[in-house]
């Protein structure tokens, strides 16, 4: 059996828990298994059952006020009992904040080998064999997890999502004693932004910007497109732009189907970040700059200039 | 009150990564580095002590890995740590590197533990969390800010959309990611020099087995070559009509 965590959010579930649900299913065939979906919190009928349109076969639904509070060492030991309950053999979860605070500890509990960040199917599932980036997206490496157990943690926007539908039963399951060991004491949240990972577009400038007041163009070419916006790890240092919008090595690691990087050289550990990306446009002075070798379209030019003439023509596309 | 900072020794960030055979990294030439958030927990580990009005005592480094790694463990110790702890043993995979890092922890009295979000050759983002269920105490991901105030720590950590501000039981293990220091500490000549005289001792391995095995590597496709356009009008028809990703 195929257990996938499905995070919610607000009770809602997004794309990415649909890819993790399509992933599990076309697994589930290699494996000739079913897909057990587990969701912790409050999320109604209606929206559980959507995860059968993916090819999920049961759902255990949890809702408990307590796991409110995001508590690794709770969360992992729930998913774990669920997993040793059901013989889960496979664990998908999503390479996101939460995916990676619980998975290395469910490998530790069932001592299950754990790959993180794969973006396709095994390549072979007897030895279960598995590709993954390394060196931050400079070569692939083939891995073999030789436990019992498998967990895999899957890079948003890398598979996809494909239908299959699937009668799908709900379970509602309660745990035992919950403790906590985490206290959150403030929450902080923006609503409405969109976040990075989710985004299919990202609008992202560089030191080539020179200013924070030039981000002005970026945020409306963002809006025009409904994208997520970024920046090199110097623009965050400066504080032109807030730091979960660093993008690279040691910022997010992000895979939109489009990525402009305005002003941005393309230095290597910019391009770790944003390299997986489907296509890339470079907007640049300096025809040299590293970053074309990346790209897949580029304007050698100012992007001050080039930003509201890309404006007024995506403008005129829309209206068109 | 300790501190204990993982240490990763990895491949500079700028190296072009190569292989022998297929089968494993080609070491010729590479300079190494202490992993660029491991560094930057050492940094923040340094100042919450500093800070602490002498409550936290000592700030140790652990690395998992042969004698060649010495030189990175020297750095930190140049940096600040007080001491370091070498376990000898070519680390294999996540699993097994905690493992050995558990012995260091069980014989040790350590309140926090940090570990980076990931390293920057296998970035598996995986050692911190494996090494917290294993001790059996808490663990808190994404960190990105920890403040010492009233004898207790409070924790940043990064959620969709923004952040928490939490407390957790100690002892915990921290997985850090930028914010936790925007800069890393640069070691200065006092501090190299006295990091020869600090002590870094060298432990045998408890060897337990990995349970993921690397058995080769592959470079990623080449890419088609940039197309080049002259003006913002044909770069979004090209996007539209070709790409049709707008
Ligand atoms: C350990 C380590 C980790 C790192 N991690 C990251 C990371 O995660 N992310 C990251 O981004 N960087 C990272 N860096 C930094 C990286 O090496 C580069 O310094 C950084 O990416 C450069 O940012 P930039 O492209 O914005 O600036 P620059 O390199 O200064 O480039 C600015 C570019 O803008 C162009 N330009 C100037 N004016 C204009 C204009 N008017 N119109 C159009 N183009 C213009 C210039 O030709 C140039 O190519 C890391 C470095 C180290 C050592």
């Amino acid at each position: 059996m195929i257990l996938i965590y499905t995070e919610n959010w607000d009770g809602k579930f997004k794309k990415l828990t649909y890819e993790l649900v399509s992933y599990g299913s076309e697994l589930a065939k290699q494996l000739n298994t079913n897909v057990v979906a587990l969701s912790i919190g409050m999320v109604e009928d209606a929206e559980l059952k959507t995860l059968g349109k993916y090819g999920a076969s049961k759902v255990i639904s949890i809702n408990n006020d307590k796991l409110n509070t995001f508590d690794t060492q709770t969360y992992s030991t729930i998913i774990s009992q669920i997993a040793e309950r059901e013989s889960a053999n496979t664990i998908i979860i999503a390479n996101n904040n939460i995916g990676k605070a619980i998975s290395p500890r469910l490998s530790a509990k069932l001592k299950a080998g754990l790959v993180s960040g794969v973006e396709n199917l095994p390549t072979s599932i007897a030895p279960f064999t598995v590709q993954k980036k390394v060196f931050t997206g400079k070569a692939y490496a083939n891995i073999v997890i030789k436990s019992d157990i498998k967990i895999l943690t899957l890079f948003q926007n890398s598979f996809g999502i494909i239908e299959a539908d699937k009668d799908i039963e709900i379970e509602n399951y309660n745990p035992a004693d919950i403790n906590l060991g985490t206290t959150v004491l403030e929450t902080h949240k923006a609503g409405g932004k969109l976040l990075l990972g989710d985004a299919e577009i990202v609008v992202s400038g560089g030191r080539g910007m020179k200013t924070a007041e030039n981000w002005k163009p970026i945020e409306e070419l963002a809006e025009l497109l409904g994208a997520g916006t970024a920046c090199s790890r110097p623009v965050s240092d400066e504080g032109w732009r807030p730091h979960d919008e660093h993008v690279g090595q040691t910022g997010k690691i992000i895979a939109p189907n489009l990525y402009f990087a305005f002003g941005i050289s393309g230095a290597i550990q910019h391009l770790g970040g944003v390299s997986s990306s489907k296509c890339i446009v470079a907007v640049n002075t300096d025809k040299d700059a590293p970053i074309f070798e990346a790209a897949n379209y580029g304007l050698i030019g100012d992007a001050r200039t080039i930003l509201p003439e890309m404006i007024a023509a995506i403008t005129k596309l829309k209206n068109s | 009150m300790n501190i204990l900072v993982c240490l990763s020794h990895v491949p500079d960030t700028t190296t072009k990564v190569k292989f022998v055979d297929g089968k494993e990294l080609n070491k010729t030439g590479v300079q190494w580095i202490i992993n660029p958030w491991d560094e930057l927990a050492l940094t923040r580990a340094l100042e919450l002590k500093e800070g602490s009005g002498r409550k936290i005592k000592k700030v140790t480094v652990v690395n998992v890995g042969p004698k060649t790694t010495e030189p990175t463990i020297r750095k930190a110790l140049a940096i600040g740590a007080d001491n370091a702890i070498r376990i000898n043993k070519e680390p294999l995979d996540a699993f097994s590197v905690a493992n050995e890092i558990l012995e260091v922890i069980n014989k040790g009295d350590y309140q926090l533990i940090f570990t980076g979000i990931e390293s920057s050759d296998y970035n598996s983002n995986s050692v911190g969390g494996i090494l917290a269920d294993l001790v059996g105490i808490n663990s808190v991901s994404a960190v990105s800010g920890v403040d010492f105030e009233n004898d207790s720590f409070k924790i940043k950590r990064e959620i969709d959309g923004g952040y928490e501000l939490v407390n957790v039981v100690l002892p915990a293990v921290l997985t850090v990611q930028k914010g936790i220091a925007i800069n890393p500490r640069i070691p200065a000549m006092r501090g190299i020099m006295m990091a020869k005289r600090k002590p870094l001792q060298v432990v045998e391995p408890c060897n337990v087995e990995p349970l993921l095995e690397y058995v080769g590597y592959e470079m990623p496709k080449a890419k088609a070559a940039c197309k080049y356009v002259e003006t913002a009008n044909e770069l979004i028809d090209l996007l539209h009509n070709e790409a049709k990703v707008i």
